[in-house]
C-alpha cells in the first residue's frame, strides 16, 4: 500500500470545500479534509451533533462533496450499522461508511451505541475528532478532557479532576480489527491509517486529536504546533493496535516536557508547578505502559486480522 | 392459508410478507416473539434481511434509520419501556420522513414494573409524527402491516401499530396469511423519495432556521391529513384484493344512539360482547372502535356519533392531570358541534386489569344516570 510520507504526496482531491463553518484554526476542519482525501468519493458520511454539525453548512449547503446524514447525538454508531446494511443492500459494498463524531459523542454520549456496533464488527469507519470538551455548546467538560483543564464547566479552581477516558484501550478490549491514533500535525500519519483501515472489513476507529483555539484558549494559529507537541510531549502519542492486540508505534516521540504543550494553552494557565509534575508522571507512567503493550506485539505476527491486501509492517 | 398464530407471529408473518429488508430491535417482553421468529426467518432463508440485534431499542431506532434513509425498508418492534427509549428518534424519524413501520405491543410503563396491557406507552408518542394503529384482532394485525407500508411509503411518514398486550401478543387465533404474490401486487418495492447517493451527495437533515423550520413542520401536518386518505384508500383496496378492511373507525349503531362507547383495542372485544345485555335494558348503546389515533379521525367520529346523546370513552391509558387521552381528544373533536353530546371518560383495565363485558355494562349504566356531567370520571374496577 503506498504511504505518502510527505503533506505533498497526500492527494490533491479536495472533498472538503473552503466555505465551511469552522472557527480559524479548527483542527476539525482540517481532520475531516485530511481523511477524506484519504477515503476519496465513494463515502458516506454519518454525523451526530457535534462542531461539524455546524461546520458543514446549513440546510441546502453541504462542505463536504460526500453524502452526509446529520443524526442524533448519541446514536452514531446504530445510525451507521444502518447505513451501512441499506446500502449493502443496494449492492454499494465499495462505499465506505465513515461515522465521524467530537469526543462528546464517543467517550460520552455515544459510548453506548458504539460499543455495541464494535461488538457487533459493523463494517465501518468510526473517526473521533476529539477537541478535549463539548465545544459546539461553549467548552463543557466532557469524558475527554484532560485532568486539570479549565472549562465552563470545570471554572477554576475546580478544574477537572478526573483523568480522560482511555477511549482506544476501550475499542481496542472490543477486539475490532484496527484501532489507531492520528493528530493534524502528522498528515502522511493519518493518511496512512485511514488507507489501512479503509482497507478492512469490520470496525474500524481513528482517534484524532484535533487542536480547539478558543476552547484550548489558544491562538489559531498555533494549531499545528499544539497537535504536535501533543504528540512529542508523548501526551496523545500515536499508535496503531490490530485486532484489539498488536500495538505499534507509528511515530517516536521525542519526549518533550509536557510543560512545552500545556504552557501554551490558556485552559492549563492556572496549573501549579506541582500540577505540571503530576501531569507529568501521569504521562509517563502511560507512556511506558504503551511501551510494553508495544514490546509484547511479536511484528508481523498473524493476527487473524482481515485485510483486503497485505499490510506492512508499521514498526519504527 | 390460514394458520393459528398468536398476535406477534401475525406481525412476524406480515414483516415477511413486506419483504423488510432490514430488523433492528432488542428484546423485551411481550414483544421478544416478533423479533425471535423474524431472526428464525433470517436464519432459514426464508426472508433475505439483514437483522441487527442492538444494544437498545435506542439504537434499534436509530438503526432503521440508517438503514431507511439508505434506501432500505426498515422494521422494528418494541413495547413500553423500549418504546420511551425510543422517544427522541420517533421525532428523528418522523421529521426526516422516514417510512418505517414498528410494532408496539402495549405495556403499562414503569415503576411499579408492570408487563400487561396499557396504552399509555404508544398514546403517550402520539406528537412525535407518526401514524398510529391500534388493532384488535390477530388477523388486523396482519393486515396492518401490510397496509401501514402502503400507506407510509406513499405519504412518507412512520408508522406505529399497536396491540395489546398478551390479549393479543400472546393469544392465538385463525390468521389467514395471504401468497406472496398477492401482497407483492399490493405493496410494490420500497422507492425512497430522498437517498443517500454517493453519485448525487448531499447533506441530509442540516440545521434550519427560523426561516425554514415552520415549513417542515407543516408539510408533516400536511403528510398527516394525505395520510387520512391514503389510509381509506389503502385499505379499501385491500378489501379488494383479500376481502377485509378496517376503516380508520369501526362503528355500529352510534349514530342517534343514548349512549355510544368509544375505545381502542381489545377492549373493543369486551364492549361488543356487553352490548347485547345493554340494549336488551332498552338502552340504545353503540360502539365506536378508533383503529387510527393518527392522524385523528376526528371527521369520521363525528359522522359516526352525529345525533348520539353520550358518549362513554374507555381509555387504557393516562394522561396524568388530564385523564384518558381518547376521551380528551374526541371531547374536543366533538367540541363544535351545534348540539353536542356529553362525552363522558373512564378509565379502564390499566396495568391489563381485568376488564370483563359486566364491568362494561357497569360503566354504562354510570353514563347514563341522569346526574352525569363532564367533569365526573368513572376508574372501572377501582380497588378505593
Amino acid at each position: 500500500m503506498a504511504r505518502a510520507e510527505t503533506v505533498g504526496a497526500l492527494p490533491a482531491r479536495e472533498l472538503v470545500s473552503p466555505g465551511h463553518l469552522a472557527c480559524q484554526g479548527c483542527g476539525a476542519a482540517l481532520a475531516m479534509r485530511l481523511v477524506l482525501k484519504a477515503l476519496g468519493p465513494r463515502t458516506v458520511v454519518v454525523l451526530p451533533a457535534s462542531c461539524w454539525s455546524v461546520i458543514n453548512g446549513p440546510m441546502l449547503a453541504s462542505a463536504v462533496a460526500v453524502p452526509l446524514l446529520h443524526a442524533a447525538f448519541e446514536a452514531a454508531g446504530a445510525v451507521a450499522a444502518g447505513v451501512r446494511a441499506g446500502l449493502s443492500l443496494r449492492g454499494l459494498d465499495d462505499v465506505t461508511v465513515l461515522a465521524w463524531a467530537g469526543d462528546g459523542g464517543t467517550f460520552d454520549i455515544g459510548l453506548q451505541a458504539l460499543s455495541g456496533a464494535a461488538e457487533r464488527d459493523e463494517d465501518f469507519l468510526y473517526v473521533c475528532y476529539d477537541n478535549e470538551a463539548y465545544m459546539n455548546t461553549g467548552v463543557q467538560r466532557s469524558g475527554a478532557t484532560p485532568w486539570g483543564a479549565w472549562t465552563t464547566t470545570t471554572p477554576i479552581p475546580r478544574v477537572k479532576p478526573h483523568r480522560k477516558k482511555d477511549i482506544v484501550a476501550i475499542l481496542a478490549a472490543h477486539r475490532i480489527p484496527y484501532a489507531a491514533t492520528a493528530s493534524v500535525a502528522f498528515p502522511a500519519d493519518l493518511h496512512a491509517k485511514v488507507r489501512r483501515a479503509a482497507a478492512l472489513r469490520g470496525t474500524r476507529f481513528l482517534h484524532v486529536l484535533s487542536p480547539c483555539p478558543p476552547g484550548w484558549r489558544a491562538d489559531p494559529d498555533q494549531t499545528i504546533r499544539l497537535a504536535r507537541l501533543a504528540v512529542d510531549t508523548r501526551i496523545f502519542p500515536l499508535y496503531e493496535v490490530w485486532g484489539g492486540a498488536d500495538y505499534r508505534l507509528t511515530h517516536r516521540p521525542r519526549g518533550l516536557p509536557v510543560a512545552e504543550y500545556l504552557r501554551r494553552q490558556g485552559r492549563f494557565a492556572h496549573l501549579t508547578p506541582e500540577d505540571v509534575a503530576r501531569v507529568q508522571a501521569e504521562v509517563d507512567t502511560t507512556w511506558q505502559r504503551l511501551l510494553e503493550r508495544c514490546a509484547s506485539t511479536p511484528r508481523n505476527r498473524d493476527t487473524g486480522r482481515r485485510d483486503r491486501k497485505t499490510s506492512p509492517a508499521v514498526g519504527l | 392459508m390460514k394458520i393459528v398464530l398468536e398476535g406477534n407471529h401475525a406481525a412476524s408473518y406480515a414483516a415477511r410478507l413486506c419483504r423488510v429488508q432490514v430488523i433492528a430491535a432488542y428484546p423485551i417482553t411481550p414483544q421478544t416473539q416478533i423479533v425471535e421468529k423474524l431472526a428464525e426467518f433470517c436464519a432459514d432463508g426464508s426472508l433475505p434481511a439483514r437483522f441487527i440485534q442492538v444494544e437498545s431499542e435506542h439504537s434499534a431506532m436509530a438503526a432503521c434509520i440508517g438503514a431507511a434513509s439508505a434506501g432500505a425498508r426498515a422494521f422494528a418492534a418494541t413495547s413500553s419501556q423500549g418504546l420511551a427509549l425510543m422517544h427522541e428518534l420517533l421525532h428523528w424519524a418522523a421529521g426526516a420522513r422516514l417510512p418505517i413501520v414498528m410494532v408496539n405491543v402495549n405495556r403499562a410503563m414503569a415503576p411499579p414494573w408492570s408487563i400487561y396491557a396499557d396504552q399509555t406507552d404508544s398514546v403517550a408518542q402520539r406528537d412525535t409524527g407518526w401514524i398510529q394503529f391500534y388493532c384488535a384482532g390477530n388477523q388486523e394485525v396482519l393486515d396492518t402491516v401490510i397496509q401501514a407500508y402502503r400507506v407510509c411509503e406513499a405519504v412518507a411518514l412512520p408508522a406505529l401499530l399497536n396491540l395489546d398486550a398478551f390479549y393479543l401478543s400472546h393469544t392465538s387465533e385463525p390468521v389467514d396469511v395471504p401468497d406472496q404474490a398477492a401482497v407483492d401486487a399490493y405493496l410494490p418495492p420500497f422507492r425512497p423519495r430522498l437517498l443517500l447517493d454517493p453519485e448525487h451527495p448531499r447533506a441530509i437533515g442540516g440545521l434550519a432556521g427560523p426561516d425554514a423550520y415552520m415549513e417542515f413542520r407543516y408539510d408533516l401536518q400536511q403528510a398527516m391529513d394525505e395520510a387520512k386518505d391514503a389510509l381509506v384508500k389503502a385499505d379499501a383496496e385491500f378489501r379488494l384484493r383479500f376481502g377485509r378492511g378496517y376503516g380508520l373507525i369501526e362503528a355500529r349503531e352510534t349514530e342517534g344512539a343514548d349512549l355510544a362507547l368509544v375505545t381502542m383495542g381489545t377492549l373493543a372485544g369486551t364492549a361488543a360482547a356487553a352490548l347485547p345485555a345493554l340494549r336488551g335494558n332498552g338502552a340504545r348503546v353503540g360502539l365506536a372502535r378508533v383503529r387510527v389515533l393518527r392522524p385523528f379521525p376526528a371527521e369520521a367520529l363525528r359522522a359516526a356519533l352525529r345525533r348520539a346523546r353520550r358518549v362513554l370513552v374507555l381509555d387504557r391509558n393516562l394522561s396524568p392531570g388530564s385523564g384518558g387521552v381518547l376521551h380528551a381528544e374526541l371531547a374536543a373533536a366533538l367540541a363544535g358541534r351545534p348540539d353536542p353530546p356529553l362525552v363522558l371518560g373512564a378509565l379502564a383495565g390499566l396495568g391489563g386489569r381485568d376488564v370483563r363485558p359486566e364491568a362494561i355494562a357497569e360503566a354504562a349504566a354510570w353514563a347514563l344516570a341522569p346526574e352525569r356531567h363532564a367533569e365526573e370520571r368513572l376508574w372501572l374496577g377501582l380497588k378505593r
